[in-house]
C-alpha cells in the first residue's frame, strides 16, 4: 500500500509538469492553431532563467588571497558576490539562497517578451501553412534555441538548488497514520505540485472569469465571428501565446532544482508534451491537465519493480501503449471536440 | 617503311618485358600501401572522434583541448607537458618520424552510428592513420571495430565498459583508461573499510554494456566483502526523472544504493536520490549511503553539493602530485586556464603513447604501432608503473578512489582523493570470466 501511494504521489509530481506544458501547448493550438514544437525549448528558457538569475546574483568581486595558491601555484583569486557586499553575508547569502522562487518573477517578462517575439516573427508567418510545415519550422526553432543555450552555458547541466528552506523530505506516511520512514516525499517536489495547480488554476480562472478570457474562448471556437464583431482577436491571441510561453516557463523554472538544467531537457518533454495534448484532446484544455496527471500516474506505476517483473521494459513504453488504447477507442482523445484537426 | 617480322622468340621477349613494366608499379604501391593511410608530403593525420554535440559535449571539448595540446608538444610547441616526465625517451618534439602531426576531428554525438561514420569518413577522406576518442563505451566500441575493419590503430578516450577490452577487444584496439573490474577491485576494500561488511546494496543500472559490466563488478566485488545485493534494477539510458526508480529504495530492506550511472544519468539519479532524503535516513541501524562507482569532475560539478561525501573511482585527478600530473596540470591550465579531467588526461596519454610506439617501431604501420605497445612498460604519464597488457591491450596502473569533496575551495576543487589503489590490486587474469568471450584476432594493417 505504501508503495502504491508513493508511486501515486510521484504521479502526481511528474503530472504536473506534463500538465503545465500540454496546457500552454493546447493553449497555442487552440488558439492560434499552430502545432508548436518549440514548445519544449520554452520550458528549457524558463529553467535557464533560474540558471541566469542565480548566475547574476553570483556576480562577484574579485581579490587576490596571497595566503593561498590555486592549482597553477598561484595567489589565489577569491570571488565575493555584490549582494554580499552590499547587503551584508547572512542576506546576501539568503538572497542567492532564494535564487529559484526570485526567478519566478525574473521570468515572466522575459518569457512573455519571447512568447510575443516569437509569435511576431516567425510563427504568424506560418498561419495558413500546413501543419507539417508549422512542425518543422517550431521544431529548427527548437533546435536553434538550444544550440544558443549551450554556446553561452555549456553542455553540462547546472546545478539550482532550491532554498534550504525546502531541502529534504516530508514524511508523508507517518502524517496519514503509516510507520516513519515509509512513504516520504521530497518538499520542493510537493511544492511543485502545488505550484503547477495554482498555474493551471489561474489560466482557467483567467479564461473563465475575465471579459479578455471571455473573448479569447469565443475566438478560439469562431475567430471569423469574433472579427466581424470588430475585435482584434489576433492581437489577443498574439498575447495568449506569450501567457502560454509563460506558463512553460515558469514550469521550467520550478523544475530546475528538480533536474540541473541542461540545453536538452525540453527535447525530453517535448514528445511525451504531445502525447499529453493528443490523448487530452487536441485543442481541449481541460483534457490536456486531465491526460498530463492520468500518463504521469501511469508511468509511475509503469516503473514499480513489482509490475516490472511482470512486463519487463513496460515503463518505457506505457504512455505509448495507453495512447495507442485512448485514439482506438475514443479517436478525438479523452476529451476533444469535433471538428478539431479533422480538416 | 619497315616491317618486323614478329618471331616467337621476340613475342616471348616482349611478353616478359611488357609484363613486367606492368608487375613493376603494382609492386612499387604494394610496397608504398603497405598499411592504411600511409603518410606522405612530410605530415602525418591524427583523426580524433570526441562527442562536440550532445550531452557529452563538455568532455568532449575537454578532450578536444588535450589533443590539440598534445599535438603541440609533438611538433615542438609549447613547454612539452608529460613528454618531459614519459620514462620513453623516444619522443624529440619533431612530429613522428620527423613527420610534421595533422589533425582532424570528428562529431560523435555520443551515438555509435555517428561516430563509426565520422571515423570512417576521417579515414577514407582525410586520411587518417589513427583514430582516438570517445566519452562512452558503446561508442568506442563501434570504433575500435570499424578501425579494426579499416586497418588503423584505435586509441580508446574515455572508456569504462569490461567489454572494450573483454569480449569485443580487437588488435588493432589499445585502451588506456580504466575500466568497471578495476574500479570496482579498487573501491570494494574503500568502503568495507568506510561502511563496514554487513551491508545490503541496492542498485541502479544504466541499462547498456557499460553499465552492466560495472554493475556486475561492483556487486561481486562487494559480495566478496560479505555485502549482500538486494535489488538491481535497469533504468532507461533515456531517463532523466529517476524519482519512479529511487522512491521504493528506502521501504527494500537496503542501507546502501548503488548508482551505476554516468554522466547526465548520474547528475539527476544522484539529485533525485538526495532530494528523497535518503542520506539522512537510518536503515538496519546504519546510515544510509550511496556509493557513485565511476566520477567524472566535469559531471560531478553539475550535481553540485550532492557529491559531497559520496565515495567513488577515477582514472586520474589534477591534484595529484606526481610530475607527470603536474607537468600536465600546468601545461594544460597555463593555455586553458582551469584544470584538466580526467577525460583530457586519457586522451592526451594516448596520443603521446601513439607517437612514442611509432617512434620505437620506426613506422606508422599498425601492426608495428601494435607490436610496440604490447606489453610496453613505462611511467611518467601520470599513474604511477604503468604495462600495456599485450593479452587483451588493457592499461594496467593505480587506481584512485575519491570522493565528493565537503569544503571545496574552488569550483574545480569538486572530488579529494582517498586512497591510490596500487595497481597490483585490480589486476585480473585475461581470461577472467567477465572479460571472457571475444579474440584479439590479428592485427589488419589495412590498404
Amino acid at each position: 500500500m505504501d508503495q502504491i501511494i508513493l508511486q501515486l504521489l510521484n504521479g502526481l509530481d511528474k503530472g504536473s509538469a506534463y500538465a503545465l506544458i500540454a496546457l500552454g501547448l493546447t493553449l497555442i493550438f487552440g488558439t492560434l492553431g499552430v502545432v508548436n514544437f518549440a514548445h519544449g525549448a520554452l520550458f528549457m528558457i524558463g529553467s535557464f532563467c533560474a540558471v541566469t538569475l542565480q548566475k547574476i546574483l553570483k556576480i562577484s568581486q574579485i581579490s587576490i588571497d596571497e595566503t593561498k595558491v590555486d592549482f597553477l601555484g598561484n595567489a589565489l583569486k577569491v570571488k565575493t558576490p555584490y549582494v554580499e557586499i552590499w547587503f551584508g553575508e547572512a542576506t546576501g547569502q539568503m538572497i542567492i539562497d532564494w535564487s529559484v522562487p526570485l526567478a519566478i518573477i525574473f521570468s515572466i517578462p522575459i518569457m512573455l517578451f519571447i512568447g510575443w517575439a516569437m509569435e511576431r516573427g516567425l510563427i504568424k508567418h506560418f498561419y495558413n501553412r500546413p501543419h507539417a510545415d508549422q512542425i518543422l519550422v517550431t521544431f529548427g526553432l527548437a533546435i536553434v534555441m538550444q544550440e544558443i543555450i549551450k554556446q553561452f552555458f555549456g553542455a553540462n547541466p547546472i546545478p539550482t538548488p532550491a532554498p534550504d528552506f525546502f531541502k529534504g523530505s516530508f514524511d508523508f506516511g507517518q502524517f496519514i497514520g503509516f510507520e516513519v520512514n515509509k512513504i516520504i516525499y521530497p518538499y520542493w517536489r510537493i511544492i511543485y505540485f502545488i505550484f503547477s495547480a495554482i498555474i493551471i488554476s489561474g489560466v482557467f480562472s483567467f479564461l473563465r472569469f475575465t471579459t479578455f478570457g471571455m473573448v479569447v474562448r469565443a475566438g478560439m471556437v469562431d475567430r471569423e465571428t469574433v472579427g466581424l464583431l470588430g475585435i482584434n482577436i489576433d492581437k489577443r491571441f498574439t498575447i495568449m501565446f506569450g501567457v502560454a510561453a509563460s506558463v512553460a516557463g515558469l514550469a521550467g523554472v520550478m523544475y530546475a532544482p528538480i533536474n540541473s538544467p541542461n540545453f536538452h531537457m525540453g527535447m525530453d518533454f517535448l514528445v511525451l508534451s504531445f502525447v499529453v495534448v493528443v490523448v487530452g484532446g487536441m485543442g481541449s484544455l481541460p483534457g490536456a491537465v486531465l491526460a498530463g496527471f492520468m500518463l504521469g500516474i501511469l508511468e509511475s506505476f509503469a516503473s514499480m519493480n513489482e509490475i516490472k517483473s511482470i512486463l519487463p521494459g513496460i515503463d518505457q513504453i506505457i504512455i505509448y501503449l495507453v495512447a495507442i488504447i485512448i485514439l482506438l477507442t475514443r479517436p478525438r482523445g479523452l476529451m476533444g471536440k469535433k471538428g478539431v484537426m479533422e480538416d | 617503311m619497315s616491317l618486323i617480322k614478329p618471331t616467337r622468340r621476340g613475342l616471348l621477349k616482349g611478353g616478359a618485358f611488357a609484363g613486367a613494366a606492368l608487375a613493376a608499379p603494382t609492386f612499387f604501391t604494394s610496397q608504398a600501401n603497405a598499411y592504411t593511410n600511409a603518410p606522405s608530403g612530410g605530415s602525418v593525420t591524427l583523426g580524433f572522434n570526441v562527442p562536440q554535440t550532445g550531452p557529452y559535449a563538455d568532455e568532449g571539448g575537454d578532450e578536444l583541448r588535450a589533443y590539440e595540446l598534445a599535438v603541440e608538444h609533438l611538433n615542438g610547441g609549447g613547454d612539452g607537458g608529460m613528454m618531459n616526465t614519459f620514462s620513453s625517451n623516444a619522443l624529440k618534439g619533431n612530429g613522428i618520424l620527423g613527420n610534421k602531426v595533422e589533425y582532424v576531428t570528428g562529431d560523435t554525438q555520443t551515438k555509435s552510428d555517428a561516430a563509426r561514420a565520422s571515423a570512417k569518413s576521417m579515414i577514407e577522406k582525410d586520411g587518417a592513420v589513427m583514430i582516438s576518442g570517445g566519452s562512452s563505451s558503446g561508442v568506442a566500441i563501434a570504433v575500435q571495430g570499424l578501425c579494426q575493419e579499416a586497418g588503423v590503430i584505435f586509441m580508446a578516450g574515455l572508456t569504462h565498459s569490461n567489454d572494450t577490452t573483454g569480449k569485443d577487444k580487437k588488435a588493432n584496439g589499445f585502451r588506456h583508461f580504466f575500466n568497471g573490474y578495476m574500479s570496482a577491485a579498487a573501491l570494494a576494500p574503500v568502503l568495507e573499510k568506510m561502511y563496514g561488511s554487513d551491508r545490503r546494496a541496492y542498485h541502479l543500472t544504466a541499462d547498456y554494456t557499460w553499465g552492466w559490466t560495472q554493475q556486475e563488478s561492483i556487486q561481486a566485488a562487494t559480495e566478496a566483502k560479505g555485502w549482500t545485493t538486494v535489488n538491481n534494477v535497469l533504468t532507461p539510458l533515456a531517463t532523466t526523472d529517476f524519482s519512479s526508480y529511487v522512491a521504493p529504495v528506502l521501504n527494500s530492506g537496503a542501507d546502501i544504493l548503488v548508482l551505476n550511472h554516468y554522466g547526465g544519468n548520474m547528475i539527476n539519479s544522484l539529485t533525485a536520490a538526495v532530494q528523497f532524503g535518503l542520506r539522512d535516513k537510518m536503515v538496519n541501524g546504519k546510515q544510509f549511503e550511496i556509493v557513485v562507482p565511476l566520477y567524472s569532475r566535469l559531471m560531478a560539478k553539475g550535481a553540485g553539493e550532492n557529491v559531497k561525501g559520496i565515495f567513488g573511482s577515477t582514472n586520474w585527478h589534477w591534484s595529484l602530485q606526481d610530475e607527470g600530473s603536474k607537468a600536465f596540470v600546468k601545461s594544460f591550465g597555463t593555455k586553458y586556464g582551469f584544470p584538466p579531467s580526467q577525460a583530457a588526461h586519457t586522451v592526451y596519454c594516448q596520443t603521446l603513447l601513439y607517437a612514442d610506439a611509432c617512434e620505437r617501431a620506426g613506422t606508422h604501420n599498425p601492426c608495428g604501432v601494435g607490436e610496440a605497445l604490447e606489453g610496453f612498460k613505462f611511467s611518467g604519464l601520470g599513474n604511477g608503473d604503468v604495462e600495456y597488457r599485450a593479452d587483451d591491450h588493457q592499461c594496467f596502473k593505480d587506481v584512485l578512489v575519491v570522493k565528493g569533496k565537503e569544503n571545496p575551495t574552488s569550483e574545480f576543487d569538486v572530488l579529494e582523493v582517498v586512497e591510490v589503489t596500487p595497481r597490483a590490486q585490480v589486476e585480473y587474469a585475461p581470461d577472467h570470466p567477465m572479460f571472457a568471450g571475444g579474440e584479439l584476432g590479428k592485427c589488419n594493417p589495412g590498404a
